[in-house]
């Protein structure tokens, strides 16, 4: 019933092109109470690029995202996605920039009344909703085929382990093609090898579906696997931006601590 | 030695003059801004809620399975409630009635009884307990496991999808459940009569039903429609508005049942007092 309806054609941008912006922010600042998380933080993502934000815990890294998608409003400051200023924007042109916008939550956040395949139909039928039944079938099976979990079809979440429900959650991301990943601590509670492996998955991902990934992480070799960029974050402001030789060779305290 | 009280400075909104409060006194001010600021939080989430239930893209396949979770896996604890609540209700008002010779009345009474209050209300009661306690658990949990974040950011209006669905289908299925439990409380009072006499279940139909009108029904239903809504949106709300931590789930589940509870016999106060000035 919901699918004949016609949708209001956007009155956003959401194309990307070769070393276009993807993000921009400009003096965010966010507290809670009197706890200032974010103090002044701005950053700029290409199209392309795999930035890595790096931080301790509390420093405000997962804020930082979800001021991005609008999950949580900021205090003070601009940001731009695709060209659009994400906190001026209506509920239907918010809703059109997040359709190109993947969020890979720390927990994964699958629907657990859901099996996997209902959980990769969801927001495909809502986003998609040109594509017929059996394209979706086609769709779905695709990307579990990508993220090597094509036997989980019709498992439900309760039945799968920490590591397959991060891959699960990934390919319930990349089902609707976004131009933007957001990732938000995607190797936090996974053992080593399956750490590496979602590492690696990050990059596929960023080959196969050519996106642009931000990647929120304390974990140094998930940064190393993916970056392009590091910024680090230290007590709500970027304590240090740049390559991760630069993080390599840094004699500063704050920084060998994480990269021993 | 006595330790000291430890006490806040604050400025008088009435003269601008500093005053003393102790903690104690603070957090019983906390209390009652939190009772306050509660019920706002709730006015503007029914606002949402009927402004979404009027938008386009109704999620009509979910309405349909929140029907089927609310109405159909509720109908045997509804079942069995019922026919006890007849088979009580009948036994404990057989003595009064046989002191004035009148026990022929009973089946009218009682059907009268069951229709009127006593059908609505308990199956409400239960319903508030059942329904009220799984929406705030569900939801509360989906809010801590960030299920609702993730539906947020893949463009899906999670109150669209998540509480106007439950309120609707919980606005329908409750008047629906009520009719039958009131067709159980008949049948458990047919049988409670039986326990000490003999008559056909034709015989006590007839009678039930002389006794009660179409103006008896009515009433009933529309405030099981009001019931069925305050139900939902409690259970909605205080789970939709859980906190993040684990615990948050389980105080939204208990102040759904609590809070929904209390307002089934708030609504059926005022509509009887409405019912009452009607006819």
């Amino acid at each position: 019933m919901k699918n004949q309806q016609k949708e209001p054609a956007p009155t956003i941008s959401t194309e990307a092109k070769s070393g276009r912006k993807m993000i921009e922010i400009i003096g965010l600042k966010k507290s809670f109470g009197n706890q200032e998380v974010l103090k002044d933080i701005s950053l700029k993502l290409i199209s392309g690029e795999n930035l890595v934000v790096l931080g301790k815990s509390g420093s405000g890294k997962s804020v930082l995202i979800q001021c991005i998608v609008r999950l949580l409003t900021p205090d003070a400051g601009t940001i731009e996605v695709l060209g659009n200023d994400v906190n001026s924007l209506n509920r239907n042109d918010l809703d059109e920039l997040r359709k190109k916008i993947g969020f890979l939550f720390q927990s994964g956040a699958l629907y657990d009344s859901m099996t996997v395949k209902q959980n990769l139909e969801f927001p495909l039928r809502r986003i998609k909703k040109h594509l017929s039944g059996k394209e979706i079938k086609e769709k779905v099976e695709e990307v579990l085929e990508n993220v090597g979990l094509a036997d989980a079809l019709n498992k439900m979440p309760s039945q799968l382990s920490g590591g397959m429900r991060k891959r699960i959650s990934l390919a319930r991301t990349i089902v609707v093609d976004p131009l933007i990943m957001l990732y938000d601590e995607p190797t936090t509670g996974l053992d080593p090898v399956t750490s590496d492996e979602i590492s690696a998955l990050i990059n596929q991902v960023q080959k196969r579906y050519k996106t642009t990934s931000l990647i929120i992480t304390h974990d140094i070799e998930c940064a190393r696997a993916t970056a392009d960029r590091i910024m680090m974050l230290q007590d709500g402001e970027v304590y240090l931006n740049g390559k991760i030789e630069e993080f390599e060779k840094s004699t500063d305290p704050v920084i060998k601590s994480f990269f021993k | 030695m006595k330790n000291p009280i430890p006490v806040i400075k604050i400025k008088s909104f009435a003269t601008g003059k500093s005053v003393k409060l102790s903690e104690k006194t603070m957090e019983k001010t906390k209390l009652i801004t939190d009772f306050f600021s509660d019920i706002g939080n709730m006015a503007i989430f029914v606002k949402q809620v009927f402004k979404e239930t009027f938008s386009r893209d109704f999620e009509f396949r979910e309405f349909l399975r929140q029907c089927y979770e609310i109405g159909n896996k509720s109908l045997p604890l509804i079942a069995i409630t019922g026919a006890i609540m007849g088979v009580v209700l009948t036994i404990q008002s057989r003595p009064a009635l046989e002191e004035f010779g009148a026990v022929t009345m009973l089946p009218g009474m009682v059907a009268v009884s069951i229709i009127r209050e006593i059908g609505p209300v308990i199956t409400a009661l239960i319903l508030a307990g059942k329904i009220g306690s799984g929406m705030g658990a569900e939801l509360g949990s989906m809010k801590v496991t960030e299920q609702i974040d993730a539906m947020e950011v893949s463009a899906t209006n999670p109150m669209r999808y998540l509480v106007v669905t439950r309120v609707l289908a919980a606005t329908l299925m409750v008047p629906i459940l009520v009719l039958f439990a009131d067709a159980l409380g008949l049948f458990g009072s047919w049988v409670g009569v039986n326990i000490k006499g003999d008559v056909s279940l034709v015989l006590f139909l007839s009678q039930a039903f002389g006794s009660i009108g179409f103006m008896d029904f009515i009433p009933a239903l529309v405030k099981s429609f009001f019931f069925g809504s305050v139900i939902g949106l409690v259970g909605c709300y205080k789970g939709y508005t859980a906190g993040r931590g684990t615990e948050s789930v389980g105080i939204a589940a208990n102040s759904a049942v609590v809070l929904s509870s209390l307002l089934v016999i708030i609504v059926d106060l005022i509509a009887v007092q409405i019912t009452d000035m009607i006819l």
